[in-house]
């Protein structure tokens, strides 16, 4: 039987390695989305282990629509990305700033 | 040392590993293909917790469907990749001071909370029956029947706004416009020319 708290260590590095890097990835967005999906299966690895620990199926069916709202959040970002692409011809991080928000 | 704890060793180690080559990996298809590779590693060890259902669906749905689309985006846009590696050593330093913080932090917080319930993992939750996927069915049509519906607007939403941001008005394209159509009068269509000559 493996202990709960490995499989807690081993979501919470996930989450830290996707988390650096969407910092260290700031000239391509491409690569932060991919640390964005890489942060989600963290989250969902957290509730699928609590899930399992409290004997409630809940969290799985969380797991679920999680999925869900990655999947047309990833299909949105990457539309976005095809524009940009298409006016700006590049997808530098540091060239979107042009409406001086 | 059994079976289990090896199966999992090796697979986080495998998790670690691929996930860290998606962060560093400078070229964008290695870092989908290394992308695969950690939701493969994933959906073992959530067989491990028991959740044969959504380990399936992460395999089907993820390297099925959304790291396609990835690869496509990918191979559609024309990236200098030079000018992409650029920029990783400038930010090396806070990637990895706000590496070793954030896994820290989360790591001291669980290790102080959970690390002595150890003996409670439940390998097998029984609803209706000993089938995970009868027993996530049996709670999603009934319990959580409107945040199902929910989610199908959402997935609607998103290849609604999809399309509508990608797809690229023509201006040869040809197509009937029903109010011209409907008002269209006599006099557009018919022009009566007078012959000068026949007189």
């Amino acid at each position: 039987m493996i202990p709960m708290s490995y499989y807690l260590f081993l979501s919470s590095i996930l989450f830290s390695i996707s988390l650096a890097g969407i910092f260290l990835n700031r000239k391509n967005i491409l690569i932060m989305l991919m640390s964005l999906e890489l942060m989600f299966l963290s989250i969902n690895f957290n509730f699928i282990i609590f899930g399992n620990y409290l004997g409630d199926l809940t969290g799985q069916i969380f797991v679920f629509f999680i999925l869900t709202v990655i999947a047309a959040e990833s299909a949105i970002g990457l539309a976005i990305i095809v524009v940009l692409y298409r006016n700006r011809h590049s997808i530098n991080v540091d060239d979107i700033g042009n409406l001086k928000g | 040392m059994n079976a289990e704890l090896i199966i999992f060793y090796l697979f986080s180690i495998f998790l670690i590993i691929s996930s860290m080559r998606v962060v560093i990996s400078n070229n964008p298809v290695k870092s989908a293909i290394y992308l695969v590779f950690s939701f493969f590693c994933s959906a073992v060890l959530w067989l491990l917790l028991g959740a044969e259902f959504l380990s399936v669906i992460l395999i089907l749905v993820y390297v099925g469907a959304v790291m396609v689309l990835f690869l496509f985006v990918v191979m559609m846009l024309d990236i200098n990749l030079s000018e992409i590696t650029s920029g990783f050593v400038k930010y090396l330093n806070e990637g990895i001071f706000v590496f070793i913080i954030m896994s820290a932090l989360l790591i001291l917080f669980f290790q102080n909370q959970f690390a002595d319930t150890n003996k409670n993992i439940i390998t097998e939750i029984i609803i209706i029956s000993d089938s995970n996927t009868k027993n996530l069915g049996y709670i999603l049509y009934t319990e959580y029947i409107l945040a199902f519906e929910i989610a199908a607007v959402i997935l609607l939403l998103g290849i609604i706004s999809a399309i509508t941001l990608t797809h690229k008005k023509k201006s040869d394209n040809k197509f009937q416009d029903p109010d011209m159509q409907v008002n269209v009068k006599k006099e557009d269509r018919i022009f009566i020319v007078k012959d000068e000559d026949s007189k």
